[in-house]
């Protein structure tokens, strides 16, 4: 039995299998492609896909279908006809949102639902994995956004089958990018907050998500539609444009083609800039036949892009503030999809957190997970999960009386020897769960003091270090770090644990389905006698 | 991390339950990972749930808010005027309404803007007018010109600055309005071009005088952003007419300039209106006139006191003054009652001594009586008030014997002391 991991982009798709060690593999394409373009195009009689169709968006737009994924089970009026505006347009095929492509010799009209593209582009994308496992795959785990609709669902679920792939399960994207994120060095046993903010082709998602004991909550979600690659292109376009203009006095926004042309290169120089400094610029025959070629640094890119960019960021805010959270208590940012291999993102989503948050992008930690591959390693993590669970299991571990659990919403923990917080179980704890630690305990008799803990805010200032050579100027303010700190609250019990002779004590919190909280604490040796008591919830 | 030893006071329990711990909340966690899983497996294992579990893990589920978030831009719709208004004079039409937001104006942020562009462009785009209306894409221009504007901060300042549709008209004069619903509104809609913000507002009647000349000397300053390029005649972009261009934009220039300092007159004439209508400056200066009596009577209350006391005290003196002259005379009259009583009793002391000697058959000696009376005559002469009283009361009904021989005694001792020379008397020596 194999089973995929899908990531199904507007923009761009990807797919994910464990590799014969083990470990999560993106798949490319026979062309190479690992983030493979959602396109589709009808050029006589033949399909092409990927990257391939997306090559004929500047000479054969109207038979080229793309950023379709949204469309599906959706109804027209709700579809941004701005997003087809440069290639085959959306329309309303009898109440499902389609497209009209004209094939064969005799350019007959074909029409084709959101739907039944999404067929064609999950079977090449099956296609290309089967081509590379050397294998047959039956199943997948496909990513979807956090707010897709059951009807978007139903159709994507639909199309799936026809394209010969059982869906094991949908993930949502921002807990898949998550998941692939935490597989390296199994990061998910440690608590943490993260906040995932997914920069894609068309739209932009961000959501908050709690770790605890390894298990995810969504806190908060956001989703912009008019933010995205798209909008950083346009700026470029349009800065190349002018170029272009105050050279030879032309405009190149005449003609579709030019506009295409222009949106092609922008890309590319994007994306070289998130490499390198420099990008040049080389489009032949922009306008009445001018080549232009160029190059632009990243300095004046970033300039160039700094209302979309500063969006972005403000997004990310956003979306902290919506989880009535604040920027100190978030542990990581983990960026995703192919924008957010911009420096200059990561760079500014960076300043408005504290130092003690990380955020997790190519630019900022060399040894992240690319960002557009992240959710197809999540989708396919969940599916070499997902294989040893019959369908019946599955589908029953989604229902409500296993997803639904509680949530503490105040941390608890002990007060320790300096009166401080000792955490034992943060905020937004699910339970049941268990959790054990080991302290460092007097001998005789102990105390546990079982608290709530309150957050408080701690501000550092750290005055600026004196400038090495007098005659230098420093104009240095001094830096006032904040962080949060948790104090001793509501005391909820007292556990006395006599005659230790031990060095440490062996703690154990543990709280039942039902909601009970049992504390225990016994020395770590064999035989030794337990301490215990129980506490229960307003 | 380390635990503290046990209080010695702590006693013999070894647990005590103080409180519960917080009410928790029910959410759904991500079907996703191995832990889930593991979670699940073991909750799943052997088990099956009733239909009241099933019921009860629906019931007050905290879930993420994925409801539709241009709530904040409501549903307005547009009219078929503005749907047909030409785009080639997009310039006159409303852009807020255009995009929708009518209702917020100047006060729509960026993010609604583009929320509201990106809604209107869903319902509006020519794509979505289907075949019968190609070509009629003249409303999507206009919201294209529309969003263009309201996200350039410059090009939206300079709409702003005309827009009718956020206009508030000050109360028509010479009519009946309450002050502050006439005049309230105005202030707060003309505060959008102030430059500083935030601005001052109107207040009630119950602001106080600083408020108050705060916000009057704030507005007969006010310092305005409002531009009128936005009414400016387009100028020709044919190079063929220089001087026509030029004329063009000399009176652009001349005309906003114009508007300009008519608007700052009009704001500055509507500010000084509204100053002299306001009944809050009529309570302060009645207010103020009071205050003035006030400290006025307080300050002379001064001279007052001291005349009060003056005159006081010149009665309380004329009063003490007939007073003791009244005592004086009294005493006076007293004095000479008494020094007549005493003169009388005198005289009647005298008389006394004088008939003591006849009244007692001058002792036997009625012989002697000339003599008797003459000693006794110059006894009683020699006597002292007290010593006459104090004769005349021992002879008061004294027999002769006794009258004898006090006048005797009395004799003997004036001529004892030398008052009388014992060779003037004849009969009591
Ligand atoms: N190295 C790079 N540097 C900058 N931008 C990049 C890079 N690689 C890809 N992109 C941009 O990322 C966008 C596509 O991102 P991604 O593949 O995550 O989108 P998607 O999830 O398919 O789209 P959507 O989220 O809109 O449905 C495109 O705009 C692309 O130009
Ligand atoms: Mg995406």
């Amino acid at each position: 039995m194999v089973y995929i991991g899908i990531s199904f982009g507007n923009t761009t798709s990807s797919i994910a299998a464990p590799s014969k060690d083990g470990s999560i593999e993106v798949i490319a394409n026979p062309d190479g492609e690992r983030a493979i373009p959602s396109a589709l195009a009808y050029i006589g009689d033949d399909e092409y896909h990927g990257g391939q169709a997306l090559a004929h968006l500047i000479r054969n737009p109207q038979n080229t279908i793309i950023n379709f994924r949204d469309f599906l089970g959706e109804s027209y009026e709700k579809v941004d006809p701005t997003l087809t505006e440069k290639s085959a347009k959306a329309q309303d095929l009898n109440g499902s949102v389609g497209f009209e492509v004209s094939i064969g010799e005799d350019k007959e009209a074909l029409k084709l639902t959101a739907q039944e593209i999404t067929v064609r582009h999950l079977k090449n994308l099956k296609a290309a994995a089967e081509d590379y496992l050397g294998k047959s795959v039956e199943g997948t785990v496909i990513a979807i956004p956090t707010n897709f609709t059951d009807a978007q669902k139903k159709e994507l679920n639909s199309a799936a089958s026809e394209a010969g792939l059982k869906v094991v399960q949908f993930i949502s994207e921002p807990s898949a990018a998550l998941l692939a994120h935490t597989s390296v060095d199994d990061k998910l046993i440690t608590d943490k907050t993260y906040v995932v903010a997914d920069f894609g082709g068309v739209r932009s998602d961000a959501a908050v998500i709690s770790v605890r004991g390894g298990i995810l909550t969504v806190l908060a979600t956001a989703h912009d539609y008019e933010l995205g690659g798209d909008k950083l292109d346009d700026a470029l376009s349009e800065y190349i444009a002018k170029e272009f203009e105050k050279k030879y006095k032309v405009d190149p926004r005449k003609t579709a083609r030019s506009l295409a042309k222009l949106k092609d290169a922008a890309i590319l120089a994007r994306k070289t800039l998130s490499n390198v400094s420099t990008a040049t610029i080389s489009i032949e025959s922009l306008a009445e036949g001018i080549d232009f070629h160029s190059s632009i640094n990243r300095l004046r890119y970033e300039l160039t892009a700094r209302n979309v960019l500063n969006q972005m960021t403000d997004f990310v805010e956003a979306v902290v503030k919506k989880a009535n959270l604040d920027v100190l208590d978030i542990d990581e940012v983990l960026l995703v999809g192919g924008v957010s291999n911009t420096p200059k993102l990561a760079s500014n989503i960076e300043a408005v957190f504290p130092e003690s948050t990380a955020v997790i992008a190519p630019s900022t930690d060399s040894k992240a997970t690319y960002p557009e591959e992240l959710v197809a390693r999540g989708a396919s993590i969940q599916a070499s999960l997902l294989e040893n669970f019959d369908d019946e299991e599955i589908a029953e571990s989604q229902s409500p009386v296993i997803i639904n659990t509680q949530h503490l919403t105040k941390a608890i923990g002990l007060v320790g020897a300096e009166g401080e917080f000792i955490t034992v179980l943060k905020q937004e704890s699910t339970y049941p769960i268990r959790k054990t630690l080991t302290l460092n305990s007097p001998k005789g008799d102990v105390l546990l003091t079982i608290v709530e803990g309150e957050a408080t805010v701690k501000e550092t200032t750290l005055e600026p270090e004196a400038p090495e050579d007098d005659d230098e100027y420093s104009d240095e303010e001094p830096e006032v770090i904040k962080e949060k700190l948790y104090i001793p609250g509501k005391k909820l019990a007292e556990l006395a644990v006599r005659d230790v002779t031990t060095d440490t004590l062996d703690v154990v919190f543990n709280i039942t389905k039902e909601g009970t909280l049992s504390v225990s604490a016994r020395e770590p040796r064999q035989g030794s006698v337990p301490f215990k008591g129980e506490v229960s919830h307003d | 991390m380390s635990l503290p030893s046990l209080p010695a006071n702590f006693g013999a329990e070894n647990f005590k339950a103080s409180a519960k711990y917080s009410a928790p909340v029910r959410r759904p966690v991500e079907p996703v990972g191995r832990y889930f899983l593991a979670h699940a497996s073991r909750a799943l294992r052997g088990h099956t749930w009733s239909e009241y579990e099933k019921i009860e893990a629906e019931k007050n589920v905290a879930t993420v808010d994925e409801t539709d978030e241009d709530a904040d831009l409501g549903d307005e719709e547009q009219s078929e005027e503005l749907l047909s208004h030409d785009p080639r004079d997009w310039k006159t039409a409303d852009l807020y309404a255009v995009l929708g937001i009518s209702h917020l104006r100047y006060r729509a942020t960026e993010d609604q803007i583009r929320r509201a562009h990106r809604k209107s462009v869903l319902k509006h785009h020519p794509d979505k007018k289907g075949e019968k209306q190609l070509g009629q894409d003249g409303f999507f221009k206009i919201i294209q010109k529309a969003y263009e504007v309201l996200m350039d901060p410059t090009k939206r300042q300079q709409f702003d600055s005309v827009d009718e549709g956020a206009e508030v008209a000050p109360p028509a004069p010479k009519t009946s309005y309450d002050f502050f619903e006439a005049w309230g509104p105005f202030f707060e809609a003309e505060a959008r071009f102030s430059k500083k913000q935030p601005v001052p507002q109107l207040g009630g009647l119950d602001a106080t005088k600083p408020e108050v000349e705060n916000f009057y000397n704030f507005w007969y300053k006010f310092d305005s952003w409002r531009t009128f390029e936005f009414l400016d005649e387009d100028v020709p972009d044919d190079s063929s007419n220089r001087d026509h261009k030029r004329y063009v934009e000399r009176k652009n220039v001349a005309a906003r300039k114009k508007a300009k300092t008519e608007d700052n007159r009009r704001l500055l004439e509507l500010v000084e209106r509204a100053f002299k209508e306001d009944p809050r400056m009529k309570l302060f200066k009645e207010a103020e006139k009071k205050e003035k009596e006030r400290i006025k009577w307080e300050r002379e209350a001064g001279a007052r006191a001291e005349a009060e006391a003056k005159a006081k005290k010149e009665a309380e003196e004329a009063a003490a003054k007939k007073a003791a002259e009244e005592a004086a005379a009294s005493a006076k009259a007293e004095a000479k009652k008494s020094k007549e009583a005493a003169k009388s009793a005198k005289k009647k002391n005298k008389r006394a001594i004088r008939n003591a000697a006849k009244d007692n058959d001058y002792f036997g000696d009625a012989a002697k009586a000339e003599a008797i009376d003459a000693d006794i005559n110059l006894l009683i002469e020699s006597f002292d008030d007290l010593v006459l009283q104090d004769v005349a009361s021992k002879l008061n009904g004294a027999d002769a014997t006794t009258a004898k021989s006090t006048l005797e005694a009395v004799a003997k001792e004036l001529t004892a002391s030398g008052k009388i020379p014992a060779s003037i008397l004849t009969y009591f020596v």
